[in-house]
């Protein structure tokens, strides 16, 4: 604006010249803004883990590495990551085991046998599951969910007492309704959606042409899932099945109010448990100690390094054939 | 190699129905499909059906509105929910107000900036990768680098709820953005405009309605939090009105504190301020869920 004597409205150049001048301000401060906020989520990463780090320096020194590697935590001298270690992982493997051919099934219903306009009302329906609030599935879960499982599971157990490994697993004397198994239950439930959307997007992917050739060639429905969207959608369905691991290592409220809150390794599944979510969340309030709260904020950083694992090698499964299927 | 040719063309095709076992595989395997979404179907009406059975009763106005939150042992019938809405309410909004403009501005460089350079994939990887981030990770976090320092308060809440927003609105901003189509921003320069003018009045206004879904879908989830919250806004009993400073509460704090309660009083309220809780998740999605058909169709 300040120099329009000088362009020359008939040379193009010109007229470049002051564009390019009038510029700056207003585009490059957004272009920066947006650049900033794009930034933001590397920069909270980083914070996250700076931060968890430095506030768990008293564990890991105080604790050393045997003390890190037990198994008690009982918030008083010992601090141990692996009791709790264990109830995330069992739990959230149980969820994956139960929710997985739930939702593949789910995602193969829509995508392969349901009509495409049918199908939003379907996805509307397991998106509600999404919307629950974990609270809520906890609160459900503590007061109706647990007392009934507890009678299904003395059942159990008594129909199973002898049977080598099943009565290790369902058996015991200490079987309760508040269990590792009704966390993984309450897991299965909580990521199913997530696997199934996550798989949907994938298997629609699969070009039409694969399917029907698999048809001309004489192909049942199932045979056309099978030999034609399986292989393409693979690798991607195993994405989304460690995104859902990831979601239910880091399920937090739901677990915590039904896995029963105490730190054990046992491979009775029925017998109560905790997890590393369900620990920070029950006791950081009481830990007032400095090696005890160093301590669970040293499990949170456990937690988010594991977290952030799973989901990367999901991630890359996914993106990797997402680019496949765009390439193809 | 030519007597198997002419063997196997002498056989005659067989162009019938897929038959016996291969058949019934089929058909199992279809029943299992459908099997597989009414397992689904039976804990979401389960739960639904006793958060409106045992809800319904808890909920009045008073519940709804009275500031008082009274202690466990109390029945129901005293004092209210009043306080925790207003602090769902409250954190929420102001988490909503910081999380959906940076991540929208996240997503216009992801996609109208960082084009396909390092940066730009390295961002888009990580937020994809941060919606795996456990929520009770972010509370831990804001407790440490904001409680720590400055206190308790609803804003140190709206942050933590923030943190777990901002990677989903990142997300599904980017895959509106890219739907739109190059024409139209090839068309705004061709006029002269520059690339923030194209980029807010143009790209933004056209992905509007796909981003505002998925903003209120990010929100849904975000008010049903609980674990971001416990370390950031601890809880109180009466309604805090200042979001900025002082312990606040929250609907999922009171129910995740109400249901750990052995009392039938704090159970029911438990159960009421769930159901409130669920209402006020369902409407922002149903909401979400009415724009993006309105959206859908337009498009088509």
């Amino acid at each position: 604006v300040s120099a329009p004597t000088k362009a020359d409205p008939a040379s193009p150049a010109g007229s470049a010249n002051a564009l390019n001048r009038r510029r700056p301000l207003g585009d490059r401060g957004f272009a920066i803004l947006a650049l900033a906020s794009g930034l933001l989520v590397l920069v909270i990463l980083v914070l996250i883990t700076v931060t968890t780090v430095q506030q768990s320096t008293t564990w890991f020194s105080d604790a050393g590495f045997s003390g890190i590697f037990r198994v008690a935590f009982d918030g008083n001298t010992a601090f141990g990551a692996m009791g709790v270690l264990y109830g995330t992982v069992i739990s959230s493997v149980i969820g994956i085991i139960i929710g997985v051919p739930v939702s593949i099934g789910i995602a193969l219903l829509l995508t392969q046998v349901v009509p495409l306009r049918w199908s939003r009302p379907f996805v509307y329906v397991i998106d509600l599951l999404a919307v629950v609030p974990s609270v809520v599935w906890g609160l459900w879960g503590i007061i109706v969910l647990v007392p009934w499982l507890q009678k299904i599971y003395l059942d159990i157990a008594s129909g199973l007492k002898g049977i080598p490994v099943l009565d290790t697993l369902f058996g015991g004397a200490n079987v309760g309704g508040a269990s590792f198994f009704t966390a993984g239950l309450i897991l299965a439930i909580m990521i199913t959606p997530i696997i199934t959307s996550l798989s949907r997007e994938v298997i629609a992917t699969v070009p039409a042409i694969d399917k029907e050739g698999a048809y001309a060639l004489g192909a049942t429905r199932w045979e056309m899932i099978r030999g034609a969207v399986w292989p393409h959608s693979q690798g991607g369905v195993v994405g989304a099945i460690l995104v859902g691991f990831g979601r239910a290592m880091g399920e937090t409220i739901a677990v915590a109010l039904v896995i029963g809150d105490s730190v054990e390794v046992t491979p009775h599944l029925f017998y109560t448990g905790h997890s590393i979510a369900a620990i920070i969340a029950l006791q950081f309030g009481e830990a007032t100690g400095g090696e005890f709260r160093s301590a669970l904020i040293g499990l949170g950083l456990f937690l988010f390094v594991l977290t952030i694992l799973v989901n990367l090698v999901a991630r890359y499964f996914v993106e990797r054939s997402a680019r496949r299927a765009r390439g193809a | 190699m030519m007597t198997a040719a002419s063997d196997s063309l002498a056989q005659p095709v067989d162009l019938r129905e897929p038959s016996g076992w291969r058949r019934s595989k089929n058909q199992i395997m279809t029943v299992l499909m459908w099997l597989a979404f009414v397992i689904v179907l039976i804990p979401l009406g389960f739960v639904l059906v006793t958060l409106i059975a045992k809800g319904a009763g808890a909920i009045s106005w008073q519940f709804l509105t009275n500031s008082t939150i009274p202690p466990n042992v109390m029945p129901l019938g005293n004092g209210g929910m009043g306080a925790a809405v207003v602090g769902t309410l409250e954190i929420t909004g102001f988490a909503a107000l910081l999380a959906i403009p940076l991540g929208v501005l996240g997503a216009v460089y992801l996609n109208e900036y960082g084009g396909n350079g390092i940066l730009a994939r390295l961002i888009s990887f990580m937020s994809s990768v941060m919606t795996g981030v456990p929520s009770i990770v972010m509370g831990l976090f804001i407790y440490l680098i904001w409680v720590l320092h400055f206190g308790y308060s609803g804003m140190a809440g709206s942050f933590a709820l923030a943190c777990l927003m901002l990677p989903i609105v990142i997300r599904s901003s980017y895959e509106m953005l890219r739907l739109v189509p190059d024409s139209l921003r090839q068309g705004s320069y061709a006029l002269g405009a520059s690339k923030a003018r194209v980029t807010v009045t143009v790209v933004l206004p056209t992905a509007l309605s796909g981003i505002v879904s998925g903003a209120l879908l990010a929100v849904a989830r975000a008010a049903g939090e609980t674990a971001p919250l416990l370390f950031t806004i601890l809880t109180v009993e009466q309604t805090n009105p200042n979001l900025f400073s002082g312990p606040d509460t929250a609907l999922p704090l009171q129910i995740f504190s109400n249901a750990q309660s052995a009392y039938v009083g704090a159970n029911a309220r438990a159960w009421g301020a769930a159901l409130t809780l669920v209402a006020i998740t369902f409407i922002l999605m149903i909401v979400a869920r009415i724009i993006t058909s309105l959206f859908t169709r337009n498009s088509r």
